[in-house]
């Protein structure tokens, strides 16, 4: 089985909120998916399978489900950390392509902002019982620092530089000024990010996403249902997913889960990276972005630095436009958790429907790409490659 | 531009079934790995099967010298900054640990380091690493 247009994205909702005191997780989800279905002119009854992750509270879509109004023959919570919204549209398209549903409906929604909870310098949210904590939590790994082991390892390897890492958050900065729900609008300068806090060398504040508070929602259906739909279709051409851990010991920070699933989901798409017109990347940090595009094979591994400087990234100036609504660098990192969104601007460039300062011209051809958990320990990865038709 | 060590607040660790042993011979002032009894090979962190084959495993200790495959000084979690660091031990896995006794801003990747101990909450020791010869 292949899952090459074995399926579509039909709806696609961002929520616009970044600070939401006055609701409830279960709310945003629900406005979430009030809004992907609207986009997708679908409605509830409509939906026949349920797709959410560790942000979902209760009993995930046991709770949700019921809350939502939802009756479904086809569930799944499979957690990957913020990349699960990717893995999600896979398993969605598997289990159509299985004829176990034919319309899945997939949520995210989280309030850290407001909770000003599990942000990247605090301690993450595990248990005694899980099975690696006892070994590690002496020594104080916490999001951010766990990420700049990976920084720090590529720096030695290859003599990256700061400099060239802040070329990232500039480029997410220029995308974000056009996109008025995203926290961050201001242009910001190599500099501004090289005199901004260090938080864990070699990462400074403004190598990091934002904490926001909202959510989103994907609607994905067997192609017979997009086509009597209105919107454009965007078919999934490709999907791959893995997850990479510390190898029993043998350690390796140089590379990231994305080298396994981009391979996978190229293959499946017949595609090359320099097929690719625009690129969703998981920026959780400006690090997890150059690895995860030196291991999709949008260049050499070790020339991540060089290849995202000088603005390579910004729509309209660089070779490869990334992340047009800010990303979590600049726009939104709803339930710490970026991963639907990443598909969710996919959507948007593929369909025209980007902000005019930032669309891909007649952008046909996209990879969204995410990564959850902690780079330098354990993290899960996902990559889809999307086509209109 | 000089980070000098400091002791922070070490919280008592988690003692259980697969980490008891562990603790006891950091008491004891030697730092174990896992070795396993059908396929040789040592892994980290340590389990009661081995994660290559699936065989039994046993304690050893280590020589508890390595060197620095990757640190970071983490300076903004709280009033203390400390280094966190994966060690490529001399057995040939890679932990994840601190860095103490030194000034953290001169740490280097590559640079030697030997195990030590620092208390925690309770009495347990803690194994960390500080430069060799310091």
């Amino acid at each position: 089985m292949t899952l090459k247009r074995s399926a579509c994205i039909v709806g696609a909702y961002e929520h616009p909120t970044r600070k939401a005191p006055d609701k409830t997780v279960a709310q945003l989800h629900a406005e979430c998916a009030r809004g992907a279905l609207t986009d997708a002119g679908l409605t509830l009854q409509d939906v026949d399978g349920y797709f959410c992750a560790g942000d979902a509270p209760g009993l995930g879509p046991l709770s949700m489900a019921d809350y939502l109004g939802l009756n479904v023959r086809h569930v799944d919570s499979s957690d990957t950390g913020g990349s699960a919204y990717l893995v999600h549209v896979s398993h969605a398209a598997q289990a159509i392509a299985a004829g176990k549903c034919n319309v899945a409906l997939i949520t995210l929604a989280g309030r850290p902002r407001t909770d000003a909870s599990s942000i990247g310098t605090g301690p993450r949210n595990v248990t005694a019982a899980t099975p690696d904590v006892a070994w590690e939590a002496p020594y104080a790994p916490i999001t951010v620092n766990m990420y700049a082991l990976a920084a720090a390892r590529h720096m030695h390897e290859y003599g990256t530089t700061s400099e060239q890492l802040a070329w990232i958050k500039v480029a997410a900065a220029a995308h974000a000024q056009h996109n008025p729900n995203a926290m961050l609008r201001e242009l910001v300068t190599v500099e501004d990010v090289l005199n901004s806090p260090m938080i864990s060398d070699p990462l400074h504040k403004l190598d990091c996403c934002v904490v926001s508070d909202g959510g989103g929602a994907l609607v994905v259906a067997r192609p017979e249902i997009a086509r009597s739909l209105k919107r454009p279709v965007v078919n999934l051409l490709g999907a791959g997913e893995t997850l990479k851990g510390q190898s029993s010991g043998q350690v390796d920070l140089t590379y990231s889960g994305a080298a396994v699933s981009g391979r996978i989901a190229f293959v499946e798409a017949g595609v090359t990276a320099a097929d690719i017109q625009y690129a969703s990347i998981y920026d959780s940090f400006t690090i997890t972005v150059l690895m995860q595009l030196e291991d999709l094979g949008f260049c050499a591994k070790g020339e991540g630095g060089r290849f995202v400087a000088d603005g390579n990234l910004i729509s309209g100036v660089g070779k490869l436009p990334f992340n047009t609504d800010g990303g979590g660098l600049c726009n939104n990192h709803p339930a710490n958790r970026g991963g639907i969104t990443k598909v969710i601007e996919a959507v948007r460039q593929l369909r025209g429907e980007a902000h005019p300062k930032v669309q891909v011209p007649n952008c046909k051809l996209a990879l969204a790409q995410g990564m959850g958990g902690l780079l330098g320990s354990r993290h899960g990865s996902a990559t889809l490659i999307l086509e209109r038709v | 531009m000089s980070t000098t060590y400091q002791d922070r607040p070490l919280t008592a660790p988690i003692v259980d079934a697969s980490t008891d042993a562990w603790w006891t011979g950091a008491r004891e002032g030697v730092l174990r790995i896992r070795r396993c009894t059908s396929c040789a090979k040592v892994h980290w962190y340590p389990r009661p099967v081995c994660p290559f084959c699936m065989g039994d495993t046993t304690w050893e200790d280590a020589s508890g010298r390595g060197e620095i495959y990757s640190v970071s000084v983490t300076r903004r979690a709280g009033p203390i900054p400390y280094a966190i660091a994966y060690v490529r031990l001399d057995e040939g896995v890679t932990v994840l640990t601190n860095i103490v006794d030194c000034d953290l801003d001169e740490l280097r990747i590559g640079q030697r380091v030997q195990v030590c101990f620092k208390i925690a909450d309770g009495g347990a020791s803690i194994p960390m690493f500080a430069p060799a010869g310091s």
